[in-house]
């Protein structure tokens, strides 16, 4: 396989970790964060976007939570790539989270590698990149460094939580943690517990970013390594994981790459083979490969229900959130099932929800598309639950 | 969007059970469709009204309208629900296309303190005629569907459901029928007059002691 890397885009992306081209909270020693493992992170600091104005009763904060490989450039030109923000399809100026009526923040996650502290941030006790003695991190825990961001932004309660894929575990466990301060919560394409299904096609991911010898047990940084191969063949087995089996044979079928036989070689014969290629190759120019282990890692960890004693919907008990659950009909890595599990348990608890499954060939990432049906749903959810704000 | 009796019946059902439900009642409407029931309860004062409907259409229209509907199905969805989660739980002209019609008005029963039951009535003079002149299984305005493409399963007649209620020991609050013109037939008329000239029913039953 053949990768062009830009040293420049690749120095820009380990920029991101430590000096990110966003806002910056700084937590010192007086504020540690305690993780689920046990372990205290301290010093740490968290990157993040705000676009729009708190309003004074600052009652208009929408908080987005991000995906396994997203970042908080949600609405503005990410910095390393140079693409348009990730869901500007949704968010932005006249979008159904309109930045002109809302106050909308979105935060690096913990763990992560543009500029929230995470394993290649510095480790302030060696002076060298955390590297894998960064410490486990859970869904909880990022969303425990999140509520200290909103209460470093004077922001009591979020008029909405919204996200998609691990964005919207982040939003459930948002609900679940801090019942009080999300009055509506849009989770999508997520599930309240990760499949064993996905935690496979997670440890293939890991062995393969951890089999590259330029991994250098997970010192590569030091060294000025990076497991490049490794890492881009975790993204093409991931990548296939957000698509579907229809949306492949119409964008690829078996067309052949820039030729009309095939060279009975290992070259990328197929147009798919090459657009698996690109996706490996360019992920590696942006993304950190410690950070894919960790926040994989994070993902696989999630299960609310263990955390309230095996019983999903003792974790919404009571709850006053109005929640608007959407899935999509040919994602086969957070399948429609996983959301109707999560609205039995919100029904069972009392929960006012909408749930909709949409129609769509695009699979999982079919939440990060532009699709009329998301918007129209979306819209008329935040409409409703903005008229019961008062906004 | 048509309802399950395939139509565009004016619907006035909905306003009869609109007009029975107080303020800052608790409501699920199960088979809400794209949220006409809804629509009505919302523009009343403090009506927390949610819905269930098996369309994918229905859903996806009523909650762009802001409605808190979910994707469902009465027959499998309703055992989800904790018991006294609402004050009524309404059923309109879907009970018909249920797959257990028992199941169904029980659980209604159980997760509502009062269960609002609208209806199709199987034993109206003209399907009576269609049936013994024809010889064909009736097709009306309002049931307009061919008995090969209606998702009808358990037609019922306003006695037999009168029978279902006593059945799993449910108390009847109150009923009415509305003729073909949709007008309210006089309360004082007799069972057998409202089995032949209801064209619907609307029954308002709680649980038994």
């Amino acid at each position: 396989m053949s990768l062009h890397i830009e040293p420049l885009a690749v120095n820009q992306a380990n920029n991101q970790a430590n000096e990110p081209s966003s806002l910056l909270v700084q937590f010192d020693a007086a504020k540690p964060l305690k993780l689920d493992s046990g372990a205290l992170l301290s010093p740490f600091q968290i990157a993040y976007q705000t676009y729009g104005t708190l309003n004074s009763d600052k009652t208009n904060a929408v908080l987005v939570c991000h995906a396994l490989t997203g970042d908080q450039h949600v609405a503005n030109q990410n910095p390393v790539t140079g693409k348009s923000g990730w869901w500007d399809s949704i968010i932005g100026q006249g979008r159904v989270i309109d930045t002109d009526k809302y106050f909308v923040i979105c935060s690096n996650v913990l763990g992560g590698c543009m500029g929230t502290t995470g394993p290649a941030s510095i480790n302030p006790a060696t002076n060298q990149p955390y590297g894998t003695d960064f410490p486990v991190v859970t869904i909880p825990d990022m969303v425990r460094a999140q509520a200290m961001l909103i209460d470093y932004l004077g922001i009591d309660t979020l008029f909405c939580a919204i996200g998609g894929s691990m964005g919207g575990m982040q939003v459930l466990e948002w609900a679940a943690s801090y019942p009080t301060r999300v009055f509506s919560a849009i989770p999508m394409a997520t599930a309240a517990k990760h499949s064993a299904q996905n935690i496979a096609f997670h440890e293939v991911g890991r062995q393969a970013v951890m089999a590259d010898p330029d991994w250098c047990s997970g010192r590569y940084l030091d060294c000025g390594k990076r497991p490049e191969k490794g890492l881009s063949v975790a993204r093409m087995a991931a990548h296939i994981t957000y698509l579907s089996e229809p949306a492949l044979q119409r964008k690829f079928g078996r067309k052949f790459q820039d030729r009309t036989a095939p060279t009975f070689s290992f070259d990328a014969d197929f147009q798919v083979e090459s657009y698996l290629r690109y996706q490996g190759a360019s992920f590696v120019e942006r993304f950190d490969a410690n950070s894919y282990l960790y926040v994989t890692r994070a993902m696989d960890y999630f299960d609310i229900a263990a955390d309230h004693g095996g019983v999903l919907s003792k974790a919404f008990l009571k709850t006053k959130t109005r929640f608007c659950v959407v899935s999509f009909s040919s994602d086969w890595l957070f399948p429609t099932s996983d959301s109707r599990a999560l609205v039995h348990a919100l029904n069972a608890g009392g929960a006012s929800v909408s749930f909709v499954e949409l129609l769509s060939d695009k699979g999982h990432d079919a939440f990060l598309l532009d699709e009329p049906s998301l918007v129209a749903t979306v819209n008329g959810f935040v409409q409703a639950a903005a008229k019961t704000r008062g906004l | 969007m048509p309802n399950s009796l395939g139509n565009d019946f004016s619907r006035i059902d909905l306003k009869l059970i609109a007009d029975m439900i107080e303020p800052n009642a608790r409501v699920l409407d199960v088979g809400c469709g794209n949220g006409d029931l809804l629509k009505l309860l919302a523009d009343r004062h403090s009506i927390d009204a949610r819905g269930i409907e098996l369309s994918r259409d229905g859903v996806a229209e009523a909650v762009s309208k802001g409605f808190a509907v979910v994707q469902g199905d009465a027959d499998t969805d309703l055992e989800n629900y904790p018991d006294n989660a609402f004050d009524y739980v309404i059923l309109s002209q879907t009970i018909q296309a249920t797959r257990n019609p028992k199941l169904v008005l029980e659980h209604m029963l159980r997760i509502g303190q009062h269960a609002i039951v609208s209806f199709p009535n199987f034993g109206h003079w003209r399907i009576r005629l269609q049936l013994m002149f024809k010889g064909h299984m009736p097709v009306t305005d309002t049931l307009s569907y061919a008995w090969w493409n209606t998702p009808n399963i358990h037609f019922c007649t306003i006695r037999d459901f009168v029978g279902l209620v006593d059945e799993i020991g449910a108390v009847q609050q109150s009923a009415q029928a509305l003729d073909a013109n949709g007008r309210l037939i006089r309360f004082n008329m007799p069972w057998w007059f409202w089995n032949l000239f209801g064209e619907q029913a609307v029954f308002v039953l709680k649980r038994g002691k």
